[in-house]
């Protein structure tokens, strides 16, 4: 049986959604907001991502692992494009994915900007001090809890 | 102007400023491993990144509209000094560590501010670029201002050393304001936004940080400039016989 383009479409988002973010592997490239699109134009799948920071070194292993899910799917019609405006924001970043990244230990970002940004992710508590602005990736920050002594990550808002 | 030479005058301009931030990129990741402490090593490197991606962003646009077999890594690798045209201060030495912060504070306080008004340009990749890129210089403005202030409002001893270093960088300060042939063009096109307009804003700026950090602006009577119509000073060639010393050896090769 021949499937048509909308349960192809709903295949290839269901692959694609399973791609990790490979420095934050808890987090699927459809939590970050990364994958923006899948579709078809003109005889080719379309699959546009948006880069979180323009250095990422991530995004080259997501787009080998993307090229992997669609040789699973077996589709080779296809091409990945990068789209850069709208930029990306962290704003894109799905409720489950918050959830998933402070229990991983990573302190989520938070969408309210101006009120309390930032708790342990450990402890839970606000108390908590901005160590560096640059931390282990180019996403994060460094920080540390006051309550419980820990250092974290958090997640800039972006 | 044919299509051509407007064509041929944003390859110009975007490879400009691709160049702007891979001769800098390259310059701080130089502190890779020798970062004063391991946080502003951290910093350091992460703003290297980000300077270097979005240089890969400006090179990828330039050999699109080149076409032909030109590729970002051609761009980067494959020129020689004079076809460069980043600014004088992108490839001043580092230094100690007030001199790489004094030479970002220069740096960022233009391109955030250039960035911002880079985003209406009338060319949509370039606005793209911009509006993609200054959310990361935001945070290298914030880095460079805060450490600026630190260290001349610091010790007597840092603040000697960063008065110093901003002293020898401030005739470096300048080169961004005074247009070269390719950017008038893309200026009375809409693609690129006036100097004179951004400079009483940039200009405001650094005296605010500068007074915040008790430091004195230096009175300059002659303000070097080349960098963008490729003369260059000495550093330049040393940069580059490092960074494209592998394409240079090794044609073609990939990582
Ligand atoms: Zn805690």
């Amino acid at each position: 049986m021949v499937k048509n383009q909308s349960h192809v479409r709903l295949d290839i988002y269901e692959a694609l959604s399973e791609v990790c973010d490979p420095e934050i592997p808890v987090l699927t490239i459809d939590d970050l907001g990364v994958l923006r699109s899948v579709e078809f134009v003109s005889n080719e799948w379309v699959i546009s991502i948006t880069p979180t920071y323009s250095g990422c070194p991530a995004m080259n292993m997501i787009e080998a692992n993307i090229r992997i899910a669609m040789a699973a799917l077996h589709i080779e019609n296809y091409r990945i494009e990068r789209v850069l405006s709208p930029a990306w924001t962290t704003d894109w970043m799905s409720e489950e994915g918050r959830l998933k990244l402070e229990q991983y230990g990573i302190a989520p970002p938070n969408p309210d900007r101006n009120n309390n940004p930032v708790r342990c992710p450990i402890c839970k508590s606000d108390s908590v001090d901005e160590i560096s602005a640059f931390g282990s990736t180019a996403c994060k920050s460094l920080w540390k809890c006051n309550k419980c002594l820990e250092p974290f990550d958090y997640f800039k808002c972006h | 102007m044919d299509n051509d030479q407007l064509k041929d005058n944003l390859i110009r301009l975007v490879t400009h400023l691709g160049d702007n931030n891979l001769i800098l990129g390259h310059r701080i990741s130089e502190w890779c491993g020798h970062g004063p402490v391991l946080e502003q090593d951290i910093a350091l490197t992460n703003i290297a990144l980000d300077l270097i991606g979005q240089a890969r962003m400006y090179y990828q646009y330039a050999a699109e509209l080149t076409g032909g077999n030109a590729t970002e890594d051609s761009i980067a690798y494959l020129r020689v000094e004079r076809e460069y045209s980043n600014y004088l201060l992108c490839e001043r030495p580092n230094g100690d560590f007030g001199t790489t912060i004094a030479r970002q504070f220069i740096y960022d306080s233009w391109h955030y501010f250039f960035l911002h008004a880079l985003q209406n340009s009338a060319d949509k990749q370039l606005a793209a670029i911009a509006e993609k890129s200054i959310k990361e210089v935001a945070y290298h403005k914030r880095y460079s201002s805060e450490w600026l202030i630190r260290l001349g409002d610091g010790t007597s001893e840092s603040h000697v050393r960063v008065q110093t270093s901003i002293n020898d960088l401030w005739k470096y300060a300048e080169e961004m304001f005074e247009p070269a042939a390719f950017e008038n063009i893309a200026i009375s096109n809409n693609i690129y936004p006036r100097p004179a307009l951004l400079k009483e804003q940039i200009d405001s700026f650094r005296l605010e940080i500068l007074n915040s950090a008790t430091l004195t602006k230096p009175e300059v009577s002659y303000f070097q400039t080349g960098g963008k119509t490729g003369i260059h000073s000495e550093y330049l060639g040393h940069i580059l016989s490092e960074l494209q010393y592998v394409q240079r050896a090794y044609p073609g090769l990939e990582w």
